[in-house]
């Protein structure tokens, strides 16, 4: 464990409720400078939840959020343009902080997609599009990056290099990164953390803690036998509806 | 030189033009063209109170609006009714309920027609006055809180994120919509504000590519229209309102010609 100055987000037992029901309950984690955390979990399992209760989008959540740095970078999981608004690639790079032609050239050409800079942001793919709200994030140089799936849609090839820049991200600047990913190699090769979520953590730790773990065996498993992105979650417990949890 | 009634208006105008330009901008961009409807359409109401109290109109539609809003905000958290309907349930009662009013103050005689549609014979220097200088702290005020309410109008959780507070920024851009509104019902009427708003935006969305140049542009067709308007109302005796209304509009169409020509480049 490293001293607490260099924690920048801490979440402490958080959870969140809507209508009575959990979205994601009990989750405890924090991120640290120059440390990636990765969620991993299948889908409606609480990732992009937790990302955006660590980010402070949610007003009412159970327990607390302590967050020692103002300098954000996040990448969402979904963003849907409004085509009433002119918005080139340019615009969209300085929409939350204002930044000199030249980092915002820098952060365009390490994500490959310089090129497109005069565009709109509406002509753009969408693996264009995820290139270039990732080069928003990291332009900034913030001290925390949440990034929310932010390969999807990517080309295989670009997939791989994005991930080693994310990680030569959290080398060079020194900030911590909360990741939320589906590739689970990227997850064992690159993290430093892992958290399992299903509603509530499922298990945590190094990779290599997690992967000695049973319910990640589950899923390391249905991996091998390659099913990448579709894996199945195997417990020892269901989840009802009201995000009870059952023994089997 | 401000003895001239023409000129006065013509000041008055291009001073409204220079604020509902950016302003309307993000009335398209953030759909609030109802909005801004109910809030004009409550200001006949502000103008009432400000006859019975002697109080200044400005003023008194700015309060009134503020006020409108505010129980708008209120009625969407404890209602289930859609949006719309309450907005039309507001922008209407307070419409009528201003009528009604204006029917007890038999004592004042009112040109109901120059509330509705605006009337340039009315603008005084006083008027100017209140024009200039709260179109000004509009500007002032929107340049302040430029970032986080373009950033919101954008995603808004990648600006709550991002620690720029959109909420913040949303509450204010609220009292700016009353401000203009306020500020400029003397030149366009009540039921025309929010035409001013969003013709000359809309006419900008056509011709521009980024948002600075959409702003622009929604700025010099404001201008170009209440130029064309106020010169076509002293020519054919018509009111002021309608004549700028419709000076936008004829923009608004020439406009539509440079998106053909785009999507034919598309294609």
């Amino acid at each position: 464990m490293s001293s607490d100055q260099n924690i920048l987000v801490k979440l402490n037992d958080t959870g969140l409720r809507i209508d009575d029901k959990w979205l994601v309950k009990g989750v405890s984690l924090q991120v640290e400078k120059g440390k990636i955390v990765t969620l991993i979990g299948p889908n409606g399992s609480g990732k992009s939840t937790t990302a955006k209760i660590a980010l402070g989008i949610y007003k009412k959540i159970d327990g607390s959020v302590e967050k020692y740095t103002t300098k954000v970078g996040y990448v969402p999981q979904k963003i849907s343009i409004d085509w009433t608004l002119p918005l080139r690639v340019n615009d969209f790079m300085v929409l939350t902080e204002n930044l000199d032609n030249e980092t915002i050239d820098e952060a365009l050409s390490l994500t490959g997609v310089i090129h497109l800079k005069d565009k709109n942001l509406g002509d753009l793919s969408g693996g264009e599009f995820q290139r270039v709200l990732l080069a928003r994030a990291i332009s900034k140089k913030p001290e925390l990056l949440v990034l929310d799936e932010p390969v999807q849609g990517v080309d295989f090839t670009g997939e791989i290099a994005l991930y080693e820049l994310i990680k030569k991200i959290s080398d060079e600047l020194n900030c911590g990164i909360l990741l939320i990913s589906h590739d689970l190699h990227t997850v064992m090769t690159a993290t430093d953390h892992v958290v399992c979520l299903n509603g509530h953590v499922c298990c945590s730790g190094s990779p290599m803690d997690v992967a000695k773990n049973n319910e990640y065996k589950a899923l390391f498993g249905e991996q091998a036998s390659q099913i990448l992105s579709r894996y199945e979650h195997r417990h020892d417990h269901i989840h009802t509806d009201e995000g009870k949890i059952k023994k089997n | 030189m401000f003895d001239d009634f023409f000129i006065r208006a013509l000041v008055a105008g291009i001073g409204v033009a220079l604020v509902t330009g950016p302003l309307g901008c993000f009335v398209i961009w953030r759909r609030l063209s109802y909005f801004g409807d109910t809030l004009a359409h409550s200001a006949l109401l502000g103008v009432t109170l400000a006859f019975t109290m002697e109080f200044n109109i400005a003023l008194s539609v700015f309060i009134i609006s503020s006020l409108i809003a505010l129980i708008l905000i209120q009625l969407q958290k404890k209602t289930n009714l859609p949006g719309d309907a309450l907005l039309g349930l507001l922008a209407h009662s307070s419409l009528a309920v201003g009528l009604v009013v204006i029917g007890f103050l038999t004592f004042i005689r009112f040109d109901i027609m120059g509330l509705l549609f605006g009337d340039i014979l009315a603008v005084s220097v006083d008027d100017l006055l209140i024009i200039w200088i709260g179109g000004a702290l509009i500007l002032l005020t929107l340049k302040f809180i430029w970032k986080p309410l373009f950033a919101s109008t954008v995603n808004y959780e990648l600006a709550e994120a991002e620690g720029l507070n959109p909420d913040r920024a949303k509450a204010i851009f609220t009292i700016l919509m009353a401000a203009i509104i306020a500020i400029s019902i003397k030149m366009v009427g009540l039921l025309l504000i929010t035409g001013m708003l969003i013709i000359p935006a809309a006419m900008a969305r056509n011709l521009s590519t980024s948002p600075q140049s959409m702003v622009m542009y929604s700025v010099i067709g404001g201008l170009l229209s209440v130029i064309i308007g106020l010169f076509a109302s002293l020519e054919f005796n018509t009111s002021s309102g309608p004549s700028i209304i419709t000076a936008a509009l004829l923009l608004f169409i020439l406009s539509l010609f440079k998106i053909k020509q785009s999507i034919k480049l598309k294609n």
